[in-house]
């Protein structure tokens, strides 16, 4: 199905399952531990045996030798893979750094061998008798001293509209201020693992993998073998945020492993090892610029960004919302990228948005009181319907001014004293603050396969994966819709690599592109289904388990009598978001707490108002949101992967010592979606929303931290260190 | 994790006889701080004597009026206690502060007055390290310091010391009660029982080879209101950047011990008499001599901020 | 290659996963010239494992949830860093809750073991277990066994009148709050951030509102 003009009435739009909230069909699974994760297969592979992964232990250089004698001559080792006896191995399209070190070393903790034994605790032991020798190289590991070696990465291309400086050296108010994130880790809660078996050939692995598709392809281009040997298989993922976008390590040795042990092999990283070895949110700097009228009109505004990442690798692009939320004639973004000798750099929840929002929406904050504006007056004066570069190309919906205005009523934002540093409740130093959320809906082609089983059952295969997103009930909710079925008669298969292609979960996008690739494979189910029965496809209602057309009604069950009907179809998406800038919508408003003695910060309450067009399952979508909203509070307020300058690696690389945030430092937290139905995004109506949640939230945080202590922090974390020596006298 | 031999102990003075008498032994209870580093090779033990099943878990009353802790009181339960709860509420405080819910139902106390640091360098067995590889280096020296010691620290190591328990203790005048090898028992004043780095950063407490804690005694009760303020970044399950336990009395005196700046707890008794002139009278003289990082400096502000705190809470 | 579907998820009566025959699992073994050098240093324990008693060699290094997870196939419990970092693994042993991956199987000859898998099955969840599912306390699933053994040990032992952090009186009895069970719960991360759920969730099983 070809998606090329603004959805009319459809199936969807019966609403008998979408949008109603849904308990998660998977529920019992997860609850009662009875979801197979990648490395519990023993159904699968009862015989694997264990790969534990030894890691770099300098950031850059050469391997000169390993010697595994004492490790192959361990109890119960069964093989040691290197670089020296994996064979030639390719490099995955995706990934920047090489999965298996050698003879050149990356970065820290970059994989040099893995260990296969009988048991864990064998191939553990093992793993600490090898010994490596390195020549280590001189590598470059801080963002603010390679900034001015900084360049301009093939993508996003730098954007000037109108005179930018001009307009900004002439504005009567102006903001000229540098705010930087640090390095973040997705520390999700399963470690990256695979269990990898070998048959006649090919191989087989389960994995936590976000993108089958991407997966499979990686593991294949590694291998050098072809694609149709390599079968992924993921169907619950511990969490992934984007650290599981991409063939990892643990994949790749599984597979090594089990083909130098000659039986199934399953690997999964350590959590120390995790945040050197694997992927991670790159840090910032931004310069951000804003000129406006005395009256609060936006004249010019400005945002730079640098980052920095491994040779070849991309740049964090924290600057392109900056083109798209807030009108000005004048206007100019600029991404630099510098290269860095750490862990590679690359996508965690909202790249680009999330930090960038962190810089801007504070920066807006800090325009807003040099103006003697509410913050929220500031945004609203500033809207804009259209892309302001291409006045010609509106948004498809944009509610961002109401998300405010009811996210203020509700808030009781009218509380809050503009003046910071004027509430206290106890010990408590007592603030509010908000920010805009933006997060840009992508959609990506996607498709699945229907089957109509003889016993009334309909299958929904596709290649799509659940993160913790929902996929499986939104899924089953879009076919139980668009078929005319009890939910309890859809069985949902997903993340198997032998199911068709599918959006798969990243970018926000997965949600709405897989659901609209299920109706898509569904209306094709309809048109065999309806011909089978005799019935005119085109004019045939499927509702209640019956296809009926005029006083004509079947039972939808007789179709596949003589046996199973299968479809299969895809959703691919036409021009309509050059025509169109599709975007989701949110405000953000957070309460904080800060300890008059010690500076200490907390979240007291949390509200997020969202417009994201039709909300397919309000209980799954309200949980991507407050997830998100957690994960911001952390990146507001205490994550920081710390980079040892000397030495080149993440130094806290651990649970203990990468803190996110724990349930006391999380209130209750409220969410309202807006009212929206968006006909251009997609059959479905629907747009992305498991990334908007966290974007501004961190600036939410920010603001309501200056509003609490006159403090205004400009460096993530907000940690009790920069605020101590501005706090307002304790008495 | 190296593989070990393992015995269960069935007296304290046999449990100690067999790490005498197997050289790369360690004494087992909670094992919430032993298992995690064995499992990075940081503590490689060649024989474990599991003491849990010693008869050292019951809290009694002391002659002199105070309370004698077995050395496998679960934290859980220390902190439970309603002697403890009801006469030295800054031990229970700061137990609770401590961890989480499920490793306070392991650790015991004796173990939790052994934990080894978390200092980052100290995790990384690819890193030097003074405290775990004795002449290596100290890598937190000039590198990732914001957790770490700003007084009582040396050119060898600036480690500091976890505990949250042992700070309250450390208030409380507490006393360590062991038993060695030969079977003798001695009793130290927990002010004595952990060591500063100096050059020998790998000996933490004064401990000899063997030596098992079966005990820590707690004088009469003190009175007074006491309070324990733990500072970190999360609200919860995290190490404390700062601490402080406090005894404060009704006139103004009292008492403070400091947690997240040293190798050991800190208390510097002749700065207490300043406690009625207020915070910055007393940590001006705790921490004379204080020698943080660029990283940890704040800790010295955090530290008079946060006694500041405690007493205008004590006063009410 | 053999395509055999993985995993069916329905929200019909639970499907048996595992009874389906394993695709591209196993090749035989080409290990037969490489039998372990040594044997690892073993001990015997008796667990009661959800009420059933279970006589098991282990090898001394093997944590309590590798012993679940690896011998005994009960893969509910989970491991999530290894060191006690993060709650996933939380198991009650003599009805206390702890982490599983910071103590030795060998340690616990005797002991009753309560898992996530004794606590409920998808056809008849534990109240608690039905309360996370109500409750939407959970996304990506991975920390959930862990939370959810948790939190029925945090109402015993509020129950028990154990203090917490933020118990206000210390000599009083502790009551079941919002911020009772925030602190409580705070050694069981979840990194999907479905704390406000969760602590609904446990709310009504303790009958109280979040």
């Amino acid at each position: 199905m070809k998606f090329e003009t603004p959805a009319t009435t459809n199936p969807i739009d019966q609403l008998k399952h979408i949008g109603k909230p849904t308990p998660r069909i998977d529920g019992p699974q997860k609850t009662t531990g009875t979801a197979p994760y990648a490395y519990e297969r023993h159904d699968r592979a009862p015989d694997a045996a264990y790969g534990y992964v030894v890691g770099a232990t300098i950031a850059k250089g050469r391997i000169t030798g390993i010697d595994a004698s004492r490790a192959r001559a361990a109890p119960g080792v069964l093989a040691v893979v290197t670089a020296q006896n994996a064979g030639k191995l390719g490099k995955g399209e995706k990934n920047t750094a090489r999965l298996l070190a050698g003879p050149e070393v990356e970065h820290y903790h970059q994989a040099v061998a893995v260990v296969v034994a009988e048991t864990f605790e064998q191939a553990r032991a093992a793993a600490g008798l090898l010994r490596v020798d390195y020549a280590p190289a001189k590598g470059a590991f801080d963002l603010a001293a390679a900034k001015g070696s900084a360049e301009s990465p093939k993508d996003p291309p730098d954007s000037h509209v109108g005179d930018f400086d001009k307009a900004f050296a002439t504005a009567p108010v102006k903001l000229d201020a540098t705010y930087t994130t640090p390095d973040q880790s997705h520390a999700m809660m399963e470690p990256h693992a695979s269990t990898a078996a070998w048959e006649d050939g090919a191989v087989t692995i389960w994995t936590a993998n976000q993108m089958i598709d991407w997966g499979r392809s990686d593991m294949a281009a590694t291998l050098g073998i072809p694609k149709a040997k390599v079968r992924l298989v993921s169907p619950f993922i511990g969490g992934g945020f984007g650290g599981k976008l991409f063939l990892r390590a643990d994949a790749l040795l599984a597979a090594l492993g089990a083909k130098a042990a000659g039986r199934p092999v399953k690997v999964a990283l350590t959590r120390p090892m995790m945040f050197n070895n694997t992927t991670h949110r790159p840090a910032t700097i931004q310069r951000i610029r804003i000129g406006a009228t005395r009256d609060g009109k936006i004249t010019a505004i400005g945002h730079e960004t640098w980052s920095g990442d491994l040779p070849g690798g991309g740049a964090e692009t924290a600057a392109e919302q900056t083109k798209l939320l807030y009108a000005g004639a004048n206007r100019l973004t600029a991404t630099k990228l510098a290269v860095l000798d750490l862990p590679e750099g690359n996508a965690m929840r909202a790249p680009g948005e999330a930090p960038g929002l962190m810089a801007l929406e504070i920066a807006i904050d800090e325009m807003a009181e040099k103006l003697g504006l509410d913050p929220i007056e500031f945004r609203i004066r500033n809207d804009t319907q259209v892309d302001p570069a291409k006045p010609e190309r509106p948004f498809s919906q944009r509610q961002l001014v109401e998300c405010l205005r009811q996210g203020a009523d509700r808030f009781g934002w009218k509380d809050r004293n503009a003046t910071p540093g004027r509430r206290r409740e106890g010990r408590w130093l007592v603030g509010m603050g908000v920010a805009a959320a933006f997060r840009n809906n992508l959609t990506m082609k996607s498709g699945a396969r229907m089957r109509l089983q003889p016993d009334g059952l309909v299958v929904v295969e596709t290649d799509m994966t659940d993160i913790g997103t929902g996929s499986y009930t939104i899924i089953a909710q879009t076919a139980a819709e668009t078929l005319g079925v009890p939910l309890k008669q859809v069985v949902v298969r997903l993340g198997d690599s032998s199911f068709p292609v599918s959006a798969g979960s990243g970018g926000q996008w997965g949600g709405n592109s897989s659901t609209a690739g299920v109706y898509a494979a569904c209306m094709k189910l309809r048109e065999v289904a309806a011909g089978k029965l005799g019935l005119d496809p085109q004019k045939a209602e499927f509702v209640d388990g019956r296809v009926r057309v005029g006083n004509d009604s079947r039972p939808l069950i007789e179709a596949a009598r003589d046996g199973e009907l299968v479809a299969e179809d895809f959703i691919e998406f036409g021009d309509l978001a050059k025509k169109y800038q599709q975007s989701t919508f949110g405000g953000h408003f957070v309460e904080v707490g800060v300890d008059a003695w010690t500076a200490e910060v907390r979240v007291r309450r949390m509200l997020a108002v969202c417009a994201a067009g039709r909300i397919l399952n309000p209980t799954s979508a309200r949980s991507q949101v407050i997830g998100a909203m957690t994960m911001g509070t952390g990146a507001a307020l205490m994550e920081e992967l710390v980079v040892d300058k000397r030495r080149g690696f993440f130094a806290n690389h651990d649970l203990a010592g990468y803190e996110v945030p724990v349930h006391a430092d999380i209130p209750h937290q409220e969410v309202v979606f807006l009212d929206e139905v968006d006909p251009v995004s997609s059959p479905m109506k629907a747009k992305g929303v498991g990334e908007l949640g966290i974007c501004g939230v961190g600036a939410a945080v920010a603001n309501a931290v200056y509003n609490a202590t006159g403090v205004r922090v400009r460096d993530y974390p907000i940690t009790l260190d920069k605020l101590l020596d501005g706090m307002p006298a304790v008495a | 994790m190296r593989t070990f031999t393992y015995e269960r102990a069935k007296s304290p003075a046999e449990a100690a006889a067999a790490v005498a008498r197997n050289p790369g032994a360690r004494f087992i209870a909670g094992g919430t701080n032993l298992l995690d580093l064995m499992k990075l090779e940081i503590e490689t033990p060649a024989h474990l004597v599991d003491v849990n099943r010693l008869e050292l878990d019951r809290i009694e009353a002391t002659k002199d009026g105070g309370l004698r802790i077995g050395a496998l009181v679960r934290n859980t339960d220390l902190a439970a206690d309603k002697r403890v709860r009801k006469d030295y509420g800054v031990l229970s405080r700061a137990l609770l502060a401590g961890a989480s819910g499920q490793l306070r139902n392991k650790a015991t106390t004796a173990g939790n007055l052994l934990q080894r640091t978390r200092c980052p360098y100290f995790y990384d067995t690819a890193q030097p390290c003074n405290k775990r590889t004795p002449g290596s280096g100290c890598s937190a020296i000039g590198g990732f310091s914001r957790p770490l010691a700003v007084i009582g620290s040396s050119d060898q190591c600036i480690a500091t010391h976890p505990s949250d328990m042992a700070v309250a203790m450390r208030v409380l005048d507490a006393v360590v009660e062991t038993v060695r090898p030969n079977g003798e028992t001695r009793a130290i004043p927990i002010a004595d029982f952990h060591r500063l780095p100096e050059k020998t950063p790998a000996v933490e407490t004064v401990l000899a080879p063997g030596e098992l804690i079966t005990a820590v005694t707690l004088p009469a009760p003190v009175g007074g209101k006491q309070v324990y303020r733990k500072v970190r970044d999360r609200a919860s399950y995290a190490f404390a950047l700062v601490s402080v336990a406090a005894v404060v009395q009704p006139d103004g005196g009292g008492r403070a011990a400091f947690g997240g700046v040293a190798h050991r707890p800190w208390r510097v008794e002749a700065a207490e008499a300043a406690m009625p002139r207020g915070a910055k009278a007393v940590t001006d003289q705790v921490f004379a001599g204080a020698r943080p990082t660029e990283q940890n400096a704040f800790k010295l502000v955090l530290a008079e901020r946060t006694l500041g705190s405690v007493l205008a809470e004590a006063r009410g | 290659m053999q395509q055999v579907p993985e995993f069916d998820m329905s929200r019909r009566d639970i499907l048996i996963v595992g009874a389906v025959s394993a695709a591209g699992a196993a090749a035989p073994g080409l290990a037969s010239g490489q039998e372990t050098v040594a044997a690892p240093v073993v001990g015997k324990v008796i667990l009661t494992i959800n009420g059933t008693a279970r006589a098991l060699e282990v090898d001394l290094r093997a944590t309590l949830l590798d012993v679940l997870r690896e011998t005994l196939k009960l893969t509910g419990t989970k491991k999530g860093c290894d060191h006690g970092q993060c709650g996933a693994c939380t198991v009650i042993v003599e009805g206390r809750r702890i982490n599983s991956c910071l103590t030795l199987a060998v340690m616990h000859d005797g002991d009753k073991v309560t898992t996530i898998e004794g606590l409920g099955t998808p056809g008849d969840l534990h109240p608690m277990q039905a309360a996370f599912v109500k409750h939407d306390g959970y996304q990506c699933g991975y920390c959930t066994p862990g939370q959810i053994c948790s939190a029925v040990a945090v109402l015993e032992e509020i129950k028990a009148g154990v203090p917490s952090h933020v118990t206000a009186d210390l000599n009083g009895r502790p009551k079941v709050t919002p911020d009772e069970l925030r602190e409580r719960m705070s050694g069981n991360i979840c990194r999907c951030g479905a704390y406000s759920n969760i602590v609904e969730a446990i709310g009504e099983v303790a009958g109280v509102k979040a």
